[in-house]
């Protein structure tokens, strides 16, 4: 078991090194170097000074020698400065991070808490109306756009109804943890709804697997209530499978949560890669990137663990 | 096709796509029609509420929102039906290789695909979005046309919506490889190549199918995203992402323009899925009712 997670340890390391690289080759053919933005904003510019810059700041060395001077600094924790924000790197970061986890874990678990329940349902359901129709919802939830979704949301509760704030994580100057979650209803309900409808078929899907098999036949034939075969054996059972995929929709969750972030201006790291993608700011670009490839493969690291948890049987060598 | 007759969520996604690409299609007769085009701005009509000439009303600078919308209708089904087909043989590759070959090739290619799934793909396009293509000393004129904004947009998207097509297409590799006429082209000396071309895709095609069909819905929705983010389909070419972020700015004023364009994505992505749903069943009768 330890073995088996160093190993896929080992290979997030290796991913994260390969997509530092990608990332970093991929910021530079982004229009404009630093310096250029620099001799943009000053026009008493000399070519001379821009070629003396440029010299300084080594934007003129070649490709591999700047992304390792960069990885080894990354490596001892100095990830630049952010032209933006005129803030270290590390600094502009923390803030959006935490906004983002508290973003990201609460439409999880809203998510979850309506399609766990709701695809056991459609499964024991199976075949019938119900089912149908909870399909049809769950593909619904799927097929909608998550930045229209929020659209419609702020213009009813927030334009129309007056309820809800539209944007931000709190209100300006102050407010509470009350006034921090009324403005979290909004964001999280657009993320959770399009969740859900993935969740809730996996679910679905899991459950009916699992019905399907001898020993629930046998749990009943031993005299056991139907309840107790659903919740204590197949349920288990089906949650093996979707713990696995859970942790590899990290990455898909993170997509909804930059549009979502920048729908509803709340400053998080999605609303932060954008920004800083847009605003030319390489630092910040490259690091939000890379911290969010390491937040989605420690869901799927994540998902191993639990994989063990669960399923006894599993052993690794 | 009678089979899917039998799934009535199939039939109406499959009706409603119809009326959607022929009314897409039919944006240039409304525009003869009508008596001016998408582009055309009623100076006389800003944001005007819908009315005989205009039947579902102006945008913000008196554009028509009918003809935007078969316009932008026309650029979101094409680019969403043309990216799932490069995605689509670039998966149907992929998944042939790794699954007829096998061995560490096959590792390898698995092993990219599950990376490429696990990673936060809307970040990445937009950092593929924003690079640009004269940096890499192509030719600047090659990225001018309107053309060539739709095709990077279709590279962009193709080259990460390949992998349920490549898995499935590999998992069906599998099976069919070790059928005796495999084996038997395989001992009359047939090549690898020739093997995946002639005995194998052909029976592999309809999991192809449904993958493909399935995953246009999630390529519309990447499409949408991308170009409401300002990174996807460029105005003035109208699509309904890019028509939403600028509904976005007119919220407060008119929500009408942020209704339209969102119902017909919402619209097009489900009738996909509800359609590659219902082939799925078809082919694969265990994964929905008994």
């Amino acid at each position: 078991m330890t073995r088996h997670l160093a190993g896929r340890f080992l290979q997030a390391l290796l991913v994260m090194l390969v997509m530092s690289f990608l990332v970093y080759g991929l910021i530079g053919l982004m229009p404009g170097d630093p310096v250029e933005l620099m001799a943009a904003g000053s026009p008493k510019m000399t070519p001379d000074d821009v070629a003396r810059l440029k010299a300084l700041y080594g934007v003129d060395r070649p490709l591999l020698e700047r992304y390792w001077h960069w990885l080894s600094s990354a490596a001892s924790g100095d990830l630049g400065y952010s032209r933006l924000t005129s803030q270290t790197v590390t600094a502009a970061l923390a803030h959006p991070l935490s906004n983002t986890v508290a973003l990201m874990a609460t439409s999880l678990a809203v998510a979850l808490l309506a399609a766990f329940p709701v695809g056991v349902i459609a499964a024991l359901r199976q075949g019938r109306p119900l089912d149908h129709g909870l399909n049809l919802v769950a593909f619904a939830a799927i097929s909608l756009p998550v930045f229209w979704l929020g659209l419609v949301l702020i213009i009813l509760f927030a334009v129309g109804l007056a309820w809800l704030p539209a944007s931000g994580v709190a209100t300006v100057g102050g407010g509470g943890l009350v006034d921090r979650l009324r403005h979290l209803i909004l964001p999280v309900a657009a993320l959770a709804v399009a969740s859900f409808g993935h969740y809730m078929r996996y679910m679905r899907a899991a459950m009916i697997g699992a019905l399907r098999q001898d020993w629930i036949r046998t749990a009943r034939a031993k005299g056991l209530s139907w309840a107790q075969v659903v919740l204590r054996h197949a349920l288990r059972n089906a949650l093996i499978p979707v713990v696995t995929i859970l942790a590899l929709d990290v990455g898909t969750l993170f997509s909804g949560v930059l549009v979502t972030e920048t729908v509803f201006a709340y400053p998080g790291m999605g609303k932060l890669i954008y920004d800083a993608v847009m605003g030319n700011d390489y630092n910040l670009a490259l690091a939000g990137l890379m911290l969010a490839t390491g937040l989605t493969l420690a869901g799927s690291l994540l998902a191993d663990l639990l994989y063990g948890l669960l399923d006894p049987r599993i052993r690794f060598r | 096709m009678k089979r899917l007759a039998a799934h009535p969520p199939a039939v109406f996604g499959l009706a409603l796509l119809l009326l959607l690409a022929v009314a897409a299609a039919a944006a240039g007769m409304a525009e003869g029609w009508l008596g001016f085009d998408a582009e055309w701005l009623d100076l006389s009509a800003q944001m005007a509420p819908p009315s005989a000439l205009h039947p579902l009303g102006t945008d913000e600078v008196g554009r028509d929102l009918l003809l935007r919308l078969l316009r932008g209708g026309q650029i979101s089904l094409a680019v969403g039906l043309v990216t799932a087909l490069v995605a689509a043989f670039l998966g149907t590759l992929i998944g042939l290789t790794a699954g007829y070959l096998g061995g560490p090739i096959d590792a390898l290619l698995m092993r990219l695909t599950d990376g490429v799934i696990a990673l936060p793909l809307l970040p990445l396009l937009i950092v593929l979005g924003a690079v640009d293509p004269t940096r890499l000393d192509l030719p600047a004129e090659l990225f001018r046309s309107e053309l060539a904004g739709l095709v990077r947009i279709v590279v962009i998207i193709g080259l990460v919506g390949w992998t349920t097509v490549a898995r499935l297409v590999r998992a069906a590799t599998l099976t069919v490889k070790v059928q005796d006429f495999v084996r038997a082209a395989e001992a009359l000396g047939a090549g690898p190549a020739r093997i995946m071309a002639v005995h194998i895709l052909p029976n592999v095609v309809s999991p192809m199918i449904v993958a493909t069909t399935l995953s246009v819905g999630n390529i519309i929705l990447l499409e949408s995203a991308l170009s409401f983010l300002g990174l996807g389909v460029q105005p003035p070419l109208p699509s309904w992402g890019n028509m939403l972020s600028a509904a976005l700015e007119q919220m407060y004023s008119d929500p009408a323009l942020a209704i339209w364009p969102g119902t017909l994505i919402f619209l097009t992505v489900l009738s996909f899925n509800l359609v590659g749903d219902g082939l799925q069943e078809l082919i694969d009768p265990r994964s929905g009712k008994d």
